[in-house]
């Protein structure tokens, strides 16, 4: 079995990471994968943020694909702003949007059953 | 330099979003708050610092928002964005929202986030600075440290908890 690639990117103007990373490594262990495995990153400037198609602090792909699709939001060194499902804005992602973008992943990483 | 607890806030005068100057005095309390429009922070925290402003309006306190942020980087905090957010939801806003365009306001006070909020008592000595309360996530904090802090100003106490640590997106300065 090949577990999903799961990456935070972040921007330090933004104090949001830390409680992202705690979350999403929750979130990795409820699912059963190592909550170490992340690939953390530091977007320091604007080429950083263009070459990684950067929105906001923090950015949680997994798979290379955003937990929340940023939609038109414009590549820029800043804290990003999310929603939760109850519909405050929050400085970092739901944790059930995490959860399904893992999910999803998982999904396109089957398990080999035990021989 | 930080501004310490008790010593003389700065005085400014900044143009509201109707080009209305305002200054900090003549109230038995003032709030001033450094925030913005692109900071999730600031606007999870923005209601909770909107209900301050009306429910000590009937004790005479004053509350200034201060945008600083550098508009050419972050558009959303120009003055044109600032003043279609008051336009689009005029109750949601009943305090002035402030274009501090230099950035010499934020730059007197040492504002380092968004949001910072500092209360000055009547006169306009620096009687709290920090965050409004405990989680930007929580409204039900309710702005629970900005209210302790008012309540102390206005009893003419000494605000017991006259300091925290501001949480929030880091003032965007000019290059």
């Amino acid at each position: 079995m090949s577990a999903p690639a799961v990456e935070l990117l972040f921007w330090d103007g933004c104090p949001s990471h830390p409680r992202a990373l705690a979350e999403l490594r929750a979130e990795l262990a409820a699912a059963g994968l190592d909550p170490q495995a992340v690939a953390v990153r530091e977007v320091r400037t604007d080429a950083d943020a263009e070459r990684e198609r950067f929105s906001g602090s923090p950015t949680i792909r997994v798979d290379g694909r955003d937990v929340v699709d940023p939609g038109g939001e414009p590549v820029l060194l800043t804290c990003r702003i999310y929603h939760r499902r109850d519909g405050r804005i929050s400085p970092v992602p739901d944790p059930q949007d995490v959860r399904d973008a893992l999910r999803r992943a998982l999904a396109d990483h089957p398990r080999t059953p035990p021989e | 330099m930080t501004l310490a607890i008790g010593s003389p806030a700065p005085a400014f005068s900044l143009p509201d979003t109707s080009g209305v100057l305002h200054a900090p005095g003549g109230a038995p309390a003032t709030v001033v708050v450094f925030t913005c429009n692109h900071c999730p922070y600031a606007l999870a925290w923005h209601e909770r610092i909107a209900d301050v402003a009306r429910d000590y309006a009937a004790q005479g306190v004053a509350v200034l928002a201060i945008n600083s942020n550098d508009a050419d980087r972050y558009p959303r905090d120009s003055a044109a964005a600032m003043q279609e957010r008051v336009a689009r939801d005029p109750a949601d806003w009943p305090m002035p929202y402030l274009h501090d365009a230099t950035q010499d306001v934020a730059r007197a006070y040492d504002a380092k986030t968004t949001p910072d909020v500092f209360v000055l008592d009547a006169a306009g000595t620096l009687a709290y600075r920090g965050a409004p309360d405990a989680d930007s996530d929580d409204p039900g904090q309710n702005a629970a440290w900005l209210r302790a802090a008012l309540d102390d100003v206005l009893a003419g106490r000494p605000v017991a908890t006259p300091q925290t640590e501001p949480v929030g997106c880091s003032i965007k300065w000019k290059a």
